[in-house]
Formats: structure tokens, C-alpha cells, sequence
């Protein structure tokens, strides 16, 4: 009682200055924490990821496509479940900058490989009767205003022309991080197009999902699928969906790189802050420190004194920081919703801004305390007066 | 009859030196001598004759170069710097010039500090503190912070946190030298009255000669040498 009574007047000593240092805690805090859950939104994909799902696509590169006849022997191996298969279409909607994922994928397969889309029973077996049916997720028609039963012009990319496709499906997430911002529609509509008009490039899958009965059959299965393909014209590499999301990021790592050092700088710039008030603080007190020693108390008690006061500024500013993460992220959220997945502050984040800011608060003391400790109480006594 | 008591402090050869860069200025240069259990002794000498560094020495916050001092039995030159700590805790009561409160600190809370290194309950600390207030006249003023009060009410809480220990000595250096006359007059009485009352070994650096008339005894300082009589 006494101790926290006499470290929090400590701290609010020269109120200024404290409130100065809890500010700059509090703008450290939050920006670690925004750029934190910037980091996450990035990995969702990986974070939704199934392990009973793995990804077979072409060993040369993602933009090579497989054979559609290897959907009959994959169904054959041992711990397959289901397969399904799909094209990246990379339609533009108007213009490059509306972009969102667009997949042609063998609907059926695909809704029952995907139980996190869930899809109302009317709209499914209306995107079953119309071959130029289409499905997207609730935040990606929330962004264009999209209803059932629009039309949607896509211009084709990787397959020039202008494509349309009806609205008859809308999807929700079942889970927190599955994301609510792709379409996709079937893949035997855009088949029939190539094979009207470019026929070489028909039949052919960009990627093949596969449902497998258990995660630990994972490894086999893929060993099993590229061994067979191999020294076939197309060999296939398999791995899971978690493996294949963690590929995409990897394109965007240099990004994700930055990000994270930002956030990592962002704490040292605090922690030498919090370090510049902490000495400020100590060097005025030294006479003080060197009455407590006089009176019989110990290094202990000083450090405790100096390491206790530093870390009441230092989890003064977390505490506050944290607080504002959470409208922060809200109004970023709300602001960005039709772009991101999600936007929530993890735990882990909030583990992590807890502990930068302990460790913030313990190194400020160290300089101080050594010094308070070391020096000859004749010497402190001597600064006062 | 003060001869046929024990001394309670022993001073044998003492000396101490400070350098400065290269060169080694000697302060105290071999300095004997007992003081009585229950003495009121004044030291003095012109400024910068080292009597706060007698005192500080014989307090046991700092160290000797040669020499032994004896208090109470216990020769703490021979003391690590813990032991010395825990020493100083129980046997020694501090009066500074400036007072050296905590100024975030009331003048209850400044009192009780030196019993949190004590085993005294709550309640019996709260009892200890009130009484050496109660002692020093400043019942009245427990939770008042050390800005709300005079230099003279300060100084008086500082000898309420020097005697809330009971301890065996007590050291003030230039008690009175930062007060005017009338406080400086009050402090003196005070600290006369807890050698006359309660019988405490007192040792006073002071250069105020109404402060030395007070006690029983006087010594100067000079040169690095002790003498009994005026240089
Ligand atoms: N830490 C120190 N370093 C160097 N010289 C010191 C130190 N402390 C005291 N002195 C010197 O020792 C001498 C005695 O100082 P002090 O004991 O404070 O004298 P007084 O209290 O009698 O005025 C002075 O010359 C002072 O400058
Ligand atoms: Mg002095």
C-alpha cells in the first residue's frame, strides 16, 4: 500500500512530463497494435485455412495449368474425399482498382469442399439451374451493392472477352476470418466459352482442391498424387491449403517484412522515450535516493522505487494505448471492411503490446537504478541543499 | 561522574582522504576519541575542516581509509555494505541541514519510513509515529505534506523520523544552519530536551555558537586534527 502509494506520486510528480511520456506510450501502443493486426489481416488466409484441405497445382508455376483428366485419378487415392478444381479467372469489374478474387470452380464440389460458405438452400439450388450463375461474399456485394439477380460484366484477363454473369448467390461467413470478399461461378461456363473459342486452352485446371479424410493422411496423399504425375507433360506439386495461402503471402513478404520492423522501431523509439524521462527523473531524485539508503534501505529497495515508477508510467501508457486499439481498429474496420477479410485485434497482439511495454519500463530503469545504486551516499547526500 | 560511564562511540586513528584527480587532499589525519553513553557533544571548525565527514563516517555512511569506530560495541569499519545498512537502521537517527524529507511524502508517511525496514505491525507503527510526532510537537500536522509546512515544522518532522527507531545515536549536521533564529532556537530546545529526557547520545555539527552552548561538551575541528579547546 505505502510502496504504490509513494511509486504512483512518484510518477505523477511532474505532471508535465508524465503526461508527455504516457502519451507517447499511448501513440506507441496503438500504432504497434494497428500495424500488429495490419500483419494478421495478411496471414488470414493462412489462419482460415483447413487442414483437411490440400491444393494440387502445376510443379512449373501457379500460371500453368493441370490436365482436367487428373480429376478421375486423384478421386482414386487412398484418404480422398472429394475433389474439386477451378481457374483464378482475374476478371476486372470496370476498373483495375474495384479488384477482388474471381475463381470459375466446379460449383458443386466446391460449396461442399467450403463449408464455411454458407450458402441459403433457395439461392444454392438457383446457382444450380443457371449455367451463367455467380456467387459472392457478403462484404465484397455490400461494396458494389450488388442484389440477387444483378448482372455482373467482368472484362477478362487471363481470358480476354467481356463476360457476364447473374448474381445468384450470397454467401456468409461461417467463422470469424473466413473471408466474405471473393466470387467465383462455373467452371463448365467458362470451358464451353474456350471451347468455342481458343479450344487449346480448354479443359484445363488452374488448381485442384482436394478434401482428404484426416489431417495426418495430409502428407501421403501429396506424396502419393506427385508421385504419379511425375515425368507426366504436367507434374504436379500438392501441398496443404495452409502451405499453398503461406505461398501467396511469401510474393507479399517484403511488404509484411517492413510492416513488422516499422512496428519493432516504433517500440525503441519509446523505449529511448521512456528512457530520457526515467534518467531525467532518477538524476533529480539522487539526493532522495541517498536519504532512503541512509536511513538502512538497500539496492533492492531503490531499484524497486525506480524500476516500479518507470513501470507505472510505462503500463499507464499501455492500458490507455490498448483501450484505444479497439475503436481504432473499429473505425478502420468499418472504414476498410469490403477490402479486408477482417479486421479484429488478436489476443496475441494484445500479449504483445503488454509485453513491449513491460519490457519499455524495465529497460528505462536499468541505466538509472545502476546508477542511483552505485553511488556513495556522502556524494548523494551532497546534491541537496 | 561522566567519566565513570562507557563510552558508547570508540575513535581510534582515524583517517580519511579524498582525491581529486592526482592529487590526495587529507581530511581527518588520525583521530582519537571516546564519546559518553548519553554525551550531547558539538562539533565545530571552519568550513571545510571535514566535520561532516566525521560525522558521516562515525554514521556509517561512509568509509574510513585507516582506523576503527567503535559504537555500541560493534566496530563498523569492519561491516560489509548491507550489514552497515541494516546497522545505520537500527542504531542511528539522522538530522540533516535541509531536513531531506520526501516531498511526496507527508510528514506521517515521512516518519514511518524507517519502520518499514522493522517488523512492527500496521497499528504498531501508526503508535510509534504518533508519538514521536506527539514528541516534536506536530500532532496536529500528520498529514501535511512537507511543502505545507515551515522550515522549523520540516526540521521537526526530520527529528521525529530520526527518533521513531529508538536508535543509539543521533547525528545532526548543522541542524539549525538553513532556519532563523526563533525556529533555529526551538530546534535547539528540541534536541536538548530528547538528550535531557530520554537520555539519547547526540553528536551536532554546528557553526552556530548559541547551538554549541547547548551541549556538554564541545570540539573543534581544525586542520585535520581534533582539539578539545577554541584554535
Ligand atoms: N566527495 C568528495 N570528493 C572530494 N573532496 C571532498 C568530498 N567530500 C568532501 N570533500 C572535501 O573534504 C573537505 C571536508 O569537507 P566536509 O567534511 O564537508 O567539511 P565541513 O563539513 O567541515 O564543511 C573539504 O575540503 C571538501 O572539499
Ligand atoms: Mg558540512
Amino acid at each position: 500500500m505505502y510502496i504504490l502509494k509513494l511509486l504512483w506520486r512518484n510518477a505523477f510528480r511532474h505532471r508535465l512530463r508524465t503526461f508527455l511520456t504516457v502519451l507517447g506510450i499511448t501513440v506507441a501502443i496503438l500504432a504497434f497494435g494497428m500495424l500488429r493486426t495490419l500483419v494478421d489481416i495478411w496471414y488470414s488466409g493462412v489462419e482460415a485455412s483447413s487442414a483437411t484441405r490440400l491444393v494440387t497445382r502445376n510443379a512449373v508455376s501457379l500460371i500453368f495449368p493441370l490436365p482436367i483428366s487428373y480429376k478421375d485419378r486423384i478421386r482414386q487415392f487412398e484418404g480422398v474425399k472429394l475433389v474439386s478444381w477451378g481457374n483464378w479467372f482475374g476478371g476486372v469489374y470496370i476498373e483495375e482498382k474495384n479488384f477482388f478474387a474471381n475463381f470459375a470452380v466446379d460449383m458443386e464440389s466446391y460449396l461442399k469442399l467450403y463449408p464455411e460458405f454458407i450458402l441459403p438452400p433457395d439461392q444454392a439450388a438457383a446457382v444450380k439451374r443457371d449455367r451463367k450463375a455467380c456467387v459472392v461474399g457478403r462484404k465484397l456485394a455490400d461494396r458494389f451493392g450488388w442484389k440477387i439477380g444483378d448482372t455482373i460484366p467482368l472484362r477478362g484477363t487471363i481470358f480476354p472477352g467481356a463476360w457476364e454473369f447473374v448474381l445468384r448467390g450470397i454467401y456468409q461467413g461461417r467463422d470469424k476470418n473466413t473471408d466474405e470478399t471473393q466470387m467465383f461461378f462455373h467452371w463448365d461456363y467458362l470451358n464451353e466459352a474456350l471451347k468455342r473459342t481458343v479450344p487449346r486452352r480448354a479443359d484445363q485446371a488452374g488448381f485442384y482442391m482436394i478434401g482428404i479424410t484426416s489431417p495426418s493422411v495430409s502428407a501421403d496423399v501429396a506424396t502419393a498424387i506427385d508421385g504419379t504425375f511425375r515425368n507426366s507433360l504436367a507434374e504436379t506439386m500438392t501441398e496443404s491449403e495452409k502451405a499453398f495461402a503461406m505461398g501467396f503471402i511469401s510474393m507479399t513478404e517484403a511488404i509484411l517484412i517492413a510492416i513488422k520492423l516499422v512496428s519493432f522501431v516504433v517500440i525503441v523509439i519509446i523505449m529511448a522515450v521512456v528512457a530520457n524521462t526515467m534518467a531525467m527523473t532518477a538524476r533529480e531524485r539522487i539526493g532522495e535516493y541517498a536519504v532512503f539508503k541512509t536511513l538502512g534501505f538497500g539496492g533492492f529497495h531503490i531499484a524497486g522505487l525506480i524500476f516500479g515508477e518507470s513501470l507505472v508510467i510505462s503500463m499507464t501508457g499501455c492500458a490507455v494505448g490498448i483501450a484505444l486499439t479497439f475503436p481504432a481498429a473499429r473505425a478502420f474496420a468499418s472504414y476498410l471492411s469490403n477490402y479486408f477479410p477482417f479486421f479484429n485485434v488478436s489476443s496475441t497482439t494484445i500479449v504483445m503490446d503488454v509485453a513491449a511495454s513491460l519490457l519499455v519500463g524495465i529497460v528505462a530503469a536499468i541505466f538509472p537504478t545502476w546508477r542511483a545504486v552505485n553511488i556513495r551516499i556522502a556524494d548523494g547526500l551532497r546534491r541537496i541543499g | 561522574m561522566e567519566e565513570t560511564k562507557s563510552p558508547i562511540v570508540r575513535i581510534r586513528n582515524l583517517s580519511k582522504s579524498y582525491s581529486r584527480g592526482s592529487q590526495t587532499i587529507p581530511v581527518l589525519e588520525g583521530i582519537s576519541f571516546d564519546i559518553p553513553d548519553g554525551e550531547f557533544l558539538a562539533l565545530m571548525g571552519p568550513s571545510g575542516s571535514g566535520k561532516s565527514t566525521l560525522l558521516n563516517l562515525l554514521a556509517g555512511i561512509d568509509t574510513a581509509d585507516t582506523g576503527t569506530i567503535e559504537i555500541g560495541g560493534i566496530d563498523i569499519t569492519t561491516l560489509g555494505e548491507t550489514e552497515l545498512a541494516a546497522w545505520r537502521a537500527l542504531n542511528v537517527g539522522f538530522i540533516f541541514q535541509f531536513y531531506n524529507l520526501i516531498p511526496v511524502l507527508t510528514a506521517f508517511e515521512n516518519v514511518e519510513l524507517p519502520l518499514l525496514l522493522t517488523r512492527l505491525s500496521t497499528a504498531e507503527r501508526r503508535a510509534h509515529v504518533e508519538t514521536a510526532l506527539r514528541v516534536v510537537g506536530l500532532a496536529d500536522r500528520m498529514d501535511h505534506f512537507p511543502s505545507q509546512l515551515s522550515g522549523g515544522q520540516q526540521q521537526r518532522v526530520a527529528i521525529a523520523r530520526a527518533v521513531v527507531t529508538d536508535p543509539t545515536i543521533l547525528v545532526a549536521d548543522e541542524p539549525t544552519g538553513d532556519l532563523d533564529r526563533q525556529s533555529a532556537a526551538e530546534i535547539l530546545d528540541l534536541i536538548d530536551r530528547l538528550n535531557h529526557e530520554s537520555g539519547k547520545t547526540i553528536i551536532m555539527v554546528t557553526h552556530d555558537p548559541r547551538a554549541a552552548e547547548k551541549a556538554h561538551a564541545i570540539r573543534y575541528l581544525d586542520k585535520g586534527i581534533l582539539t578539545d579547546v577554541h584554535p
